[in-house]
């Protein structure tokens, strides 16, 4: 294992103290291999230098790897694409708006959009592709907080419409437990189970975000409670927020 | 105690020079620099241990080095890339930690 220069090899340490521990392994030595290993360590800290440098030029992209890349790029190239059709849709209602002068257009408009946010606020019923997820919850397991995190769920995936049991879910929906583990207030009114929620938004989305590990079925099942999705091309909304 | 001035001009030289990193090698440099470092822990702590050997430093840290750098390429080829140099990595890690442990248990006897 030892190779030239064996009278440099001695065992550091014995007796002596730690500094003299700490002279014996900084000693210089001369020699081929010294001079050598010299040589890798110049190498080592010229490449770490570089390295930092370079690092720290360059700031998000440069260190990113190629499948990274293309995904940024793919998403701002979808970006940009949204936004070039917002701009071709707002264009159109501009040049719309302009043209007629009695604002037939803008009546228009204006009603397009007073429903569009109606459906979105619950005061109007709305109909469109979505899921319907049953809670089946013979045990009476499922909490408040379960349920709301569920419409949480179904919101962050793009939910535009939600209605439980009976109740029309918006903005400032609660959830309370009811006393005595017989079902659960959602904005003053009693559900007991099964709970149905009516959900309006893209199916295959919200079917997945329920899916995903660790997700709404899986804290449904583990609470004792069974969830079914069904996606559905059309789903009726009833009920209405006053 | 030569190496040690190597290293230290090694740095000085990058900091004065300011290379840039050819492009190929920038997602192998850095794995093969913690293979590198674990090389040199390892001579330090075979050399407290008196068994230190030159031409056995010589071939682990290339060797070291190379081989990083080669498992973080064949990853990239197979689509692992981050994942592996992840690994290799934590694995590196964990080898500099034990050796600073022995150099330190070595030197201060604590």
């Amino acid at each position: 294992m030892n190779g030239g220069d064996r009278d440099d090899a001695e065992p550091v340490g014995g007796d002596v103290s730690a500094a003299g521990r700490v002279w014996a392994l900084l000693r210089p030595r001369a020699g081929r291999g010294q001079l050598l290993a010299c040589a890798l360590c110049l190498l080592l800290g010229f490449a770490v230098a570089a390295q930092v440098t370079s690092n720290r030029a360059d700031t998000t992209f440069g260190s990113a790897r190629q499948d990274e890349l293309v995904g940024i790029l793919s998403d701002v190239t979808e970006r940009s694409d949204r936004l070039r059709a917002d701009i071709r849709e707002l264009e159109d209602t501009k040049a719309r708006l302009e043209r007629d002068g009695r604002g037939a257009a803008a009546l228009e408009e204006a009603r397009r959009r007073a429903t569009a946010y109606g459906i979105l606020a619950g005061t109007l019923p709305a109909t469109g592709p979505g899921i319907e997820l049953l809670i089946d919850d013979p045990g009476g397991r499922v909490r408040a907080s379960v349920l709301l995190d569920t419409v949480q769920e179904l919101r962050d995936a793009g939910a535009e419409v939600i209605q439980v049991n009976d109740v029309r879910a918006g903005v400032d929906s609660y959830f309370l437990d009811a006393p005595g583990r017989r079902g659960i207030d959602m904005d003053g009114t009693r559900l007991t189970p099964p709970y149905l929620l009516l959900v309006i938004g893209d199916p295959h989305t919200l079917a997945t975000a329920l899916n995903i590990p660790g997700g709404v079925l899986k804290t449904l099942r583990n609470a004792g409670a069974n969830g079914l999705i069904t996606q559905r091309e059309k789903v009726a909304v009833r009920a209405v927020r006053s | 105690m030569i190496p040690l001035i190597g290293l230290v001009i090694g740095v000085g030289l990058g900091l004065m020079l300011q290379p840039t990193v050819p492009l190929w090698l920038e997602p192998y440099l850095p794995i093969a620099i913690v293979a590198a470092l674990d090389a040199m822990f390892g001579g330090l702590r075979a050399r407290l241990d008196g068994i230190f050997d030159e031409r056995v430093f010589v071939v682990s840290f290339l060797g070291n080095a190379i081989v990083a750098a080669l498992i973080v390429f064949l990853g990239d080829q197979l689509g692992v890339g981050s994942q592996l140099s992840t690994g290799v990595v934590v694995v590196l890690g964990i080898r500099i930690f034990s050796n600073v442990a022995a150099i330190r248990r070595k030197l201060f006897r604590a």
